[in-house]
């Protein structure tokens, strides 16, 4: 690999943080080669100054960012010795960029037409007319379905995959050199995921362009990477081909990062059979219904249909499926945050959802919730021994007692019992979710409700969370019910999984068996969507 | 959209007889006879009137009867009579309302063209001196009272300086027609008109800054940016434009406001409008005119408000019509 | 807390609106001690100019009394009216709104639809008509001010309510089985004060507005001298005697623009979202 062949060229970037950040530089010494015709993935977790470099090479750092030395050459200029009107020549005509959420990226206002079309406009190219026939060329070959509609529609009008499709098709339309792609599939579930996935791959090899990729998991980088570099705190750590880093990474950190993705092999797991049922949901029915005004047609959409399912003593179960399935209504309405408009929800002896009032809270011990967003599930304003003692000293624990019993707790779940007197601000995403697993922990429930209590963690962190929940069920002798969009997630830790699709759960078997010999269409969809098979089962 | 003009409407009725109903409820929260109150003060009107009311207004029937006769009057457009003024209400009001209109809605088109253009520029040179002094400007028209302006007004531009006539619609006496009329009454309309102009030209501006500055942050904006677009073109097609959203929701709140300024404004150059029919009311204490005057303005900011509301869903894709 | 007051008096508006409210209140407070005769009596002849005789240095209006005595007791009113008004407006607002948030359905949209009305009728049009008929007082021009000002109130705890509501950690309290009361008053309301007190300090600035007005039209309370009323009187001898109408109006400026500074101070530092650009 030489720097002849590379179309734009990297060298010792070094970019200075604003004063008053957590290091000196985003980026610190970077080089790196975008060749035509190759996909580069750029790894790292959240904070490893990948996004920065993806920035700089479009020339749209923030101002507060210094550019302290090295160089981007791209046709035998520096691109960071130009000026504005250099970057505009540029900009979109030779290096183009999708963004990853396709939602806020698109202007609301604009029709997905004229937004294509603005590509040529700015840069004084073709006549109007065919601006839009050529807009209409670009969404036929990203295979927007419809495409003269799609032309017309708002971006709100169309579903995540196809305004992603749209902004492809305008990153592409001036047929740029290189496409600079900022975790282009993060939001999108993950059966898009993969089509969009093979969509780029497809248009970069048709079209010779270099791509620098952008992401954070290594299941996606497998898939399409040519080259690997991955990042920490700025610094690159390893860089070379794909199969040389991810089968034989030399990096500790790499190492690290590769252990932490959950694999698709289920571990074997003790059978439960026999055991007594810890909650029973039985024809759980639930339509939201809005609109329905004087002059305004009705929007009906079922969350949950007819689901039947039941957790035993000690066992989890996955609750899998993608957005919008259902899968977090469900877990809403077993904690009875919402209620179902036909169904039972049985937690043990007592039927959970025939009680109300006081009788309802008291209830409410036995069955706890881990939540998805360590940011916003605990409340700023209080301290963690509170947030943690609230719940105890609600169902009639004199304060003391719970306060203690809370420090006992921070030390269960890893943390320092002197985090009682801080407040949720002073941690990280991690250590909130530990928090937030000490709240629940707290009212001794028998069963846990985990909303995709991992989805927002890095990689690395997600796997301790993971170990710690499973630790503490096995200790505890807690059942779980484990929402997740992410199918290797749910193989590490469920006994059993059940497949949701449209408010309907579609399959529930018990995990290996799912794995081997998925039976419903939609199971086998999913399962072939998940990133990275390949590199796994060459890595295994 | 008929769909939603026709919901809307009917909203708008709903209201519209809700505040009467709050006007109903108004006269006789007052202390004293409610024909006597009606009628103004004691000693300014006769017995016989007062009789007359009475018996119009069915004051010796139980009171839903009594709304229901209000309610039916105001179906029918009549708001009564008022004794002070020896004429219906509806017709002193129906007189002054074209004047008021002309006021209201320059003032409104200056307020909204100035406010939008000074607070983008102030967003487009954010922390610069231009920034500063549009801030400041708009801050001291925000706080300075609306009767105080005007009065500073007359003492500028027609005490000070004989530049523009400070009293009345147009120069009495002198009969202009055509053109000359027009400009006479355009002359007189400069002072009134811009001092409500500029309150609300500072309420405008401090939103559209403030609105395209987090615009600017959004992602798309970026997009746009990575296009390789002019950032001109970027600032107008694509901030500017967002940015105004929530500038056409505020312009429908202040309609209530809108009417309130042009009571003080009227009053103030004696602009022969219903706000200054509002405080003759005031004066005379003929409380019939006075509530008639506040239900046809409640009429008129529900109507503007309407306006508003079908400009914001023809400029905004996101909120559908019902079809 | 710290933090709070080190970025409000990072904000020079906001310390200079500071410095003259606390100058404001202090004329409130003290200042009919430096004039401890009525404001209402004559003191010299009328149309006395400004700077011309000693003790009167803001001369005398059509009447012969004080301007500068009539200034300083206007303020006690000026502030009082708006404080109190507040205050009645945020007891009213802070309730519904947090009901119709957090409960929602019916008895929320019953709520919604009430405050909806209140916020159509044209405010300033109620405020005269309610003075006007319960006849013009200190009490009927505050109840009047803080009828016409609570609906933005309850606009705003709503919104913030239902966004909160269903933040997670809220939905935390609800699944530890905490009680309505405990979750709307130690989960929600802290998290939702921030925008309400720079609500209420614009809505101060904006009562003290509303007040001038009503005085200028003479709706001011007759037994009280109102910076409203001295402009509404001088209004008619302009003409002959700038100073009558010119000094109270630029205390009602100054008043209203200092409330409006903090009101901006306080959004800046209890806004940390402006503050810094992004996480």
């Amino acid at each position: 690999m030489s720097a002849a062949t590379a179309v734009v060229s990297i060298k010792n970037l070094k970019l200075a943080l604003p004063p008053g950040a957590d290091r000196r530089y985003a980026v610190d010494d970077v080089s790196l080669d975008l060749t035509p015709g190759k996909i580069l993935c750029v790894v790292g977790e959240s904070g490893s100054g990948k996004s920065m470099c993806a920035h700089a090479l479009m020339g749209l750092l923030p101002d507060t960012i210094g550019r302290e030395a090295g160089e981007i050459v791209y046709d035998g200029h520096n691109l960071l010795a130009l000026d504005e009107t250099g970057w505009l020549a540029l900009r979109g005509r030779h290096i183009a960029m999708v963004f990853q959420e396709p939602m806020t990226a698109l202007n609301p206002l604009m029709r997905i037409g004229e937004q294509i079309a603005e590509m040529f406009e700015a840069h004084n190219l073709l006549t109007p007319k065919e601006r839009t026939q050529k807009a209409l060329q670009l969404l036929r070959e990203v295979g927007l379905p419809d495409p003269e509609r799609s032309m017309r529609a708002y971006p709100h009008q169309l579903s995540g995959g196809q305004r992603q499709r749209a902004m492809i098709a305008m990153a592409l339309a001036l047929e740029p050199a290189v496409l600079v792609a900022d975790e282009p599939t993060t939001a999108l579930d993950v059966t898009t995921q993969a089509q969009i996935l093979k969509l780029i791959r497809d248009l970069q090899r048709s079209r010779n362009m270099a791509v620098m990729f952008i992401t954070h998991d290594f299941g996606v980088v497998a898939d399409i990477a040519d080259r690997v570099i991955v990042l920490q705190h700025g610094k690159v750590v390893e860089q070379g081909a794909a199969d040389d880093v991810l089968l034989r990474p030399q990096h500790s950190y790499t190492r690290a990062l590769l252990a932490a993705v959950p694999s698709m092999q289920p571990p074997q797991r003790a059978p439960l059979a026999g055991r007594a049922k810890a909650v029973e949901v039985v024809g759980l029915d639930k339509t939201y219904v809005s609109g329905g005004g004087w002059f305004q047609p009705e929007r009906r959409v079922r969350a949950a249909n007819e689901v039947n399912f039941d957790i035993l003593k000690g066992e989890t179960l996955g609750l899998v499926g993608e957005s919008g399935s259902g899968k977090s209504s469900v877990a809403r309405l077993v904690m009875r945050l919402i209620e179902p408009d036909q169904g039972t929800i049985r937690l043990g002896d007592i039927d959970f959802t025939r009680i109300g009032g006081k009788e309802l809270r008291k209830a409410r011990s036995r069955i706890q919730m881990i939540f998805q967003d360590p940011f916003a599930s605990l409340n700023p304003r209080r301290k963690v021994g509170n947030i943690i003692a609230d719940g105890p000293i609600a169902h009639g624990t004199d304060a003391a007692t719970a306060h203690k019993r809370a420090g006992e707790l921070l030390g269960l779940v890893g943390l320092n019992a002197s985090a009682l007197e801080r407040y949720p601000h002073e941690f990280s995403g991690g250590q909130r979710q530990r928090i937030g697993i000490a709240r629940a922990l707290a009212l001794e429930p028998e069963i846990i409700v985990a909303d995709e209590a991992v989805s927002a963690l890095d990689v690395s962190v997600q796997a301790q969370v993971l170990n710690l929940l499973e630790d503490l069920k096995k200790r505890l002798g807690l059942s779980m019910l484990f929402i997740t969009h992410d199918l290797r997630v749910a193989a590490q830790i469920c006994d059993r999984i059940a497949v949701m699709q449209r408010g309907a759960i579609v399959e529930l078997k018990p995990t290996a068996a799912l794995f081997s010999a998925p039976e419903h269409a939609y199971t086998r969809e999913l399962l072939a969507a998940v990133p990275g098979q390949t590199s796994s089962s060459r890595a295994a | 959209m008929l769909a939603f003009i026709a919901q809307r409407l009917a909203k708008a009725i709903v209201v519209l007889f809700a505040i009467v109903v709050l006007n109903f409820m108004l006269i006789r929260m007052a202390p004293g006879d409610p024909a006597v109150v009606m009628a103004g003060e004691a000693g300014a009107s006769d017995q016989m009137f007062v009789n007359q009311l009475r018996e119009k207004f069915g004051l010796d029937k139980p009171l839903p009867e009594q709304l229901f006769i209000y309610v039916k009057g105001i179906a029918t457009l009549d708001l009564g009579f008022s004794f002070r003024q020896q004429a219906p209400v509806s017709q002193l009001i129906v007189e002054r309302l074209p004047a008021t209109l002309l006021l209201t809605l320059t003032a409104f088109a200056i307020s909204l063209l100035l406010g939008i253009l000074f607070g983008t520029l102030a967003a487009r040179f954010a922390g610069t001196w231009l920034d500063t002094a549009v801030t400041i400007f708009s801050l001291i028209f925000y706080a300075t009272p609306l009767f105080w302006v005007a009065l500073m007004a007359i003492l500028l531009f027609s005490v000070a300086v004989d530049w523009l006539p400070s009293f009345g619609y147009e120069t009495v006496g002198a009969n202009y027609t055509g053109l000359a009329h027009v400009l006479d009454v355009g002359a007189h309309l400069i002072l009134p008109a811009t001092t409500i102009g500029l309150f609300f030209m500072a309420t405008y501006s401090r939103m559209t800054r403030a609105s395209m500055l987090e615009v600017q942050r959004h992602d798309f904006v970026k997009t746009a940016r990575a296009k390789g677009l002019r950032n001109a073109v970027i600032q107008r097609r694509h901030v500017l434009r967002n940015a105004l959203l929530p500038v056409v929701t505020l312009a429908g709140l202040q309609a209530g406001t809108l009417v309130g300024g042009a009571v003080l404004t009227e009053t103030v150059f004696a602009w022969p409008g219903i706000g200054r029919l509002m405080y003759e009311a005031l004066l005379q204490r003929d409380y019939n005119l006075l509530l008639g005057v506040f239900v046809v303005c409640s009429a008129m900011v529900l109507a503007f408000n309407l306006i508003t509301d079908l400009i914001y869903r023809s400029v905004d894709p996101r909120i559908e019509f019902a079809s | 807390m710290m933090n709070f007051w080190r970025t409000m008096l990072r904000n020079p508006g906001g310390v200079i609106g500071l410095m003259i409210l606390i100058l404001a209140v202090a004329v409130a407070v003290f200042g009919p001690l430096l004039f401890p005769t009525s404001p209402w009596r004559m003191v010299q002849r009328p149309f006395l100019p400004p700077f011309t005789a000693p003790g009167l240095p803001l001369g005398t209006d059509a009447l012969g009394r004080d301007v500068l005595a009539g200034i300083v007791h206007g303020a006690r009113v000026s502030l009082l009216v708006g404080l109190v008004s507040t205050m009645a407006a945020l007891a009213v607002g802070i309730p519904v709104g947090a009901m119709a948030g957090y409960f929602g359905g019916r008895i929320g949209d019953a709520l919604m639809r009430f405050t909806e009305f209140f916020q159509t009728v044209p405010s300033f049009a109620l405020a005269i008509v309610l003075v006007a008929i319960l006849q013009p007082s200190i009490v009927s021009i505050v109840l009047a001010i803080a009828i016409v000002s609570w609906p933005p109130v309850a606009r705003l705890v709503r919104g913030e309510v239902l966004s909160l509501r269903t933040r997670e950690y809220v939905q935390a309290a609800v699944v530890t089985g905490q009680s309505h009361s405990w979750i709307i008053w130690r989960e929600i309301l802290p998290n939702a004060l921030s925008p309400v007190i720079v609500l209420a300090s614009l809505m101060v600035a904006t009562a003290i507005l509303l007040e001038s007005s009503l005085s200028f039209l003479g709706l001011g309370d007759p037994n009280l001298m109102s910076w409203g009323y001295m402009v509404g009187a001088g209004r008619t001898v302009i003409r002959q005697a700038w100073w009558i109408t010119v000094f109270p109006g630029i205390a009602i400026l100054i008043s209203v623009l200092a409330l409006n500074l903090i009101g901006e101070g306080l959004n800046d530092a209890l806004n940390p979202r402006l503050n810094k650009e992004g996480r």
